[in-house]
């Protein structure tokens, strides 16, 4: 099967901790509407090959392209930008404000973009069901179960209906049960929104959920098996 | 595949009421979608020897407007029998002669390229699990396709597991195998 047009491209990706290299030449092509497994062992380079392409830092190196942006040419305030309207972002754990409820945090995106108070909270209580957080809206983060919680996360990574998401071990904190709710539930709901989703795991079991695996090993991506 | 006893499957099976090898058959199909459909020969031969071991018995025949078909049923010896292999513990095998690590110890031996073995290996497994996850996520999924393709999931992935370490240690591995 013939793959997807690219929505998100890097070539030659370094970036160096200090004096640790993470990336050394990282290349790599997210199709439009793809769901796309990064694996490797801890420590080879899965989470800072993330940020670089989220645009949440710069690389030493390379260039990141989305739909025919050059991130590295954008200005702070555009890419930031870009982060807010076209990207989704879902860590481990923690991303949700501890303060604020379930709702509002799936809100907040919406009225950063400018939404108004009234329809972000509608639109988040959709979202809020649509990934099955019933009734728990008005609970806080710290009040609800990790799935429950990250499911949350989602539903707040994808209320602006972003071409993207980048899911860095989505499941990582969760139990099996819990995590395979979490994966079922970003990848029914990416396939019928047509969002490519980047998800990083060390867990071939949650690589499974995606179209396509490729493998990061000591800064360099590696193909595996392609399928669909 | 599912490597079962199909004499106690059918037992198991049997234990809901008398029933007649095709119907036999076809539960299994339905209960185990996982697993390699049972074979009509292999459904009459385990009956006869349920039979011969007095674990089931002949309890008539049934027409049903077709051909004549025989019924079994369990008998109490079949039922204790079942008992007794449903709560046995299975031997947790360590199948360290496994094929791939067969493999592995000959692209080893014979100057062949482990790693690329091993590459090509976890595409395969993770092909087979992509399947297998989309079966259990899709929609309307009864409840003993998910647990089949779990178990077979988590298997691979023990193996996977397995290979990744094993890549992770292949110079070590080499060196071993070469001084010996």
């Amino acid at each position: 099967m013939t793959r997807p047009v690219p929505v998100l491209t890097a070539t030659g990706l370094t970036k160096a901790h200090g004096r640790t290299p993470a990336l050394r030449g990282a290349s790599i092509e997210l199709g439009t509407g793809e769901i796309l497994a990064v694996t490797g062992a801890s420590g080879s380079g899965k989470s800072t090959l993330l940020h670089c392409l989220a645009g949440i830092v710069r690389p030493d190196e390379g260039s990141v392209t989305y739909d025919g942006r050059r991130l590295e040419d954008l200005p702070e305030k555009r890419l930031s930008e870009l982060r807010r309207t076209e990207f989704g972002v879902v860590f481990q754990f923690g991303q949700l404000i501890p303060e604020l409820t379930a709702l509002d945090n799936v809100a907040l995106p919406l009225l950063l973009a400018g939404t108004d108070r009234a329809r972000a909270r509608a639109r988040a209580g959709e979202w809020l069901e649509r990934f099955g957080v019933h009734g728990q809206q008005d609970l806080r983060p710290g009040e609800m179960s990790g799935g429950q919680a990250q499911r949350a996360a989602l539903a707040r990574a994808l209320v602006t209906g972003p071409k993207v998401v980048f899911a860095d071990e989505p499941t990582g904190a969760l139990d099996s049960l819990a995590g395979e709710q979490v994966m079922t539930a970003l990848v029914h709901t990416a396939r019928e929104s047509g969002t490519a989703v980047l998800l990083i795991t060390h867990d071939a079991q949650v690589a499974a959920y995606a179209d396509r695996e490729v493998q990061l090993r000591d800064g360099v991506v590696t193909a595996l098996g392609v399928t669909a | 595949m599912i490597a079962m006893s199909t004499r106690h499957v059918l037992l198991g099976l049997l234990a809901t009421g008398p029933s007649h090898g095709y119907d036999l058959k076809r539960r299994h199909d339905e209960r185990f979608p996982q697993a390699r459909p049972l074979a009509y020969g292999q459904v009459y031969t385990t009956l006869q020897r349920l039979v011969r071991d007095g674990l089931a018995e002949v309890e008539g025949t049934d027409s049903d407007g077709g051909p004549e078909r025989t019924m079994y049923r369990s008998t109490d010896q079949g039922a204790d029998e079942l008992s007794r292999w449903a709560g046995e513990i299975a031997p947790p095998a360590p199948f360290v002669t496994n094929e791939i690590f067969a493999k592995v110890v000959v692209a080893i031996l014979a100057g062949g390229d482990p790693a690329a073995y091993l590459n090509a290996q976890r595409a395969a497994h993770m092909e087979r699990m992509r399947e297998l996850t989309a079966v259990k996520a899709a929609q309307g999924a009864d409840l003993a396709t998910v647990l089949s393709a779990d178990y077979a999931l988590n298997h691979l992935d023990a193996d996977l597991r397995w290979m990744s370490t094993t890549a992770a240690r292949l110079t070590t591995l080499t060196a071993e195998v070469d001084a010996a």
